[in-house]
């Protein structure tokens, strides 16, 4: 199951980055498919982008919604957030584990062998404060002369905007590069603190900063599709613990924020059958490719 | 691969809650669309945010 969860990423990833024509127009991709959401984080100034990114187009919104407003124009970003809340009533942060290119990314360089590190729980409270902040109150309350706000998430954090589209638009258009300053400083440092921190620990961008990892964690009860634990089964042997990559304990807290069902508890770790996979209520049977029977109680 | 565990005899009861909420957020979309807001997100996604991904 790992092995097609990560095929998974990958066909997800060339997807939503289909349009390889970029080193030749030199610039992004502009035809009609970039009305369509992007599930995960990836720029919409990534050039290869053929889809959206629902937290740069939120900002822009917000940032333009006094001049909107002034136009007679209802932009709230209603669209945004309705599909963004569509796909996590349906998969909440399945999303994070199956259709993320930044968070495939981190997994690739986890598997860098190098002593590894655990992320303290406190520090995955971080993602809802960028969220909150630097997605929604910055951008609608701190507006310059004209009226408008800035995209303070990906203007000043988002390492996926530095390495998605920064660096390959500073690569493609040389006119570019007698701009870079300060800001695009800070952005290259925060993107290579988090890319080394991911070699270390796992996950870190997805743990601690990502705002759209913590929209999707908002419905971690409510969602469609989610891991279910049969407590009857469970023998608390903690197993669970030791494999999930976000440090989740599932038999503690089968419905946790941060799990981004991966199924690695399911698949690789439990040897009772105690978690499964359930639809809407409906559990459903994975054949369980992780444990050979002989394992099995 | 993947197949349903239920037994035919047991009625398993379907969550409401992913349905409801999937449901408000689709009508959430709708009204999304009907103030005309995917142009203009689409206006913004094919230009290069400059500022937006650390540039200028």
């Amino acid at each position: 199951m790992e092995r097609v969860r990560k095929w998974v990423q990958v066909v997800i990833g060339f997807l939503i980055n289909s349009s390889w024509s970029f080193p030749f127009t030199k610039t992004i991709y502009q035809g009609p498919l970039k009305v369509i959401c992007s599930p995960g984080l990836n720029c919409y100034s990534c050039p290869a982008s053929t889809t959206y990114c629902p937290l740069g187009a939120i900002q822009q919104l917000l940032g333009g919604l006094r001049i909107s407003l002034e136009n007679g124009q209802y932009f709230f970003g209603f669209s945004i957030i309705g599909t963004i809340g569509v796909f996590g009533g349906l998969f909440g942060r399945m999303i994070c584990g199956w259709a993320c290119p930044f968070g495939f990314i981190q997994e690739i360089l986890h598997k860098i062998p190098t002593r590894k590190f655990a992320i303290p729980r406190l520090l995955s409270y971080g993602k809802f404060f960028f969220l909150l902040v630097f997605v929604v109150i910055l951008p609608l309350a701190l507006i310059d002369e004209f009226g408008t706000g800035n995209p303070w998430f990906c203007k000043f954090v988002c390492p996926a905007g530095t390495l998605e589209a920064g660096l390959p638009m500073i690569l493609l258009q040389p006119n570019l590069r007698h701009t870079i300053g300060l800001l695009f400083l800070n952005k290259f440092i925060i993107m290579v603190l988090i890319l080394t921190w991911a070699v270390f620990a796992s996950r870190p961008f997805c743990r601690t900063i990502c705002p759209l990892g913590a929209f999707y964690a908002l419905f971690s009860k409510v969602r469609l599709i989610k891991l279910h634990l049969n407590e009857a089964k469970c023998t608390n042997c903690k197993a669970c613990h030791h494999v999930c990559p976000m440090g989740v304990k599932f038999n503690e807290s089968p419905d946790d924020p941060e799990c981004i069902t991966c199924l690695a508890c399911m698949n690789k770790a439990c040897q009772f059958d105690a978690i499964s996979l359930e639809i809407g209520g409906m559990p459903l049977s994975v054949p369980n490719k992780g444990l050979s029977p002989a394992n099995k109680p | 691969m993947i197949q349903t565990s239920r037994s035919p005899h047991k009625k398993i009861p379907l969550r409401k809650g992913p349905f409801m909420v999937i449901s408000a957020f689709l009508l959430l979309w709708l009204i999304g669309v009907a103030t005309g807001e995917p142009a203009r997100v689409l206006e913004q996604a094919v230009t290069v945010c400059l500022s937006c991904i650390g540039i200028g």
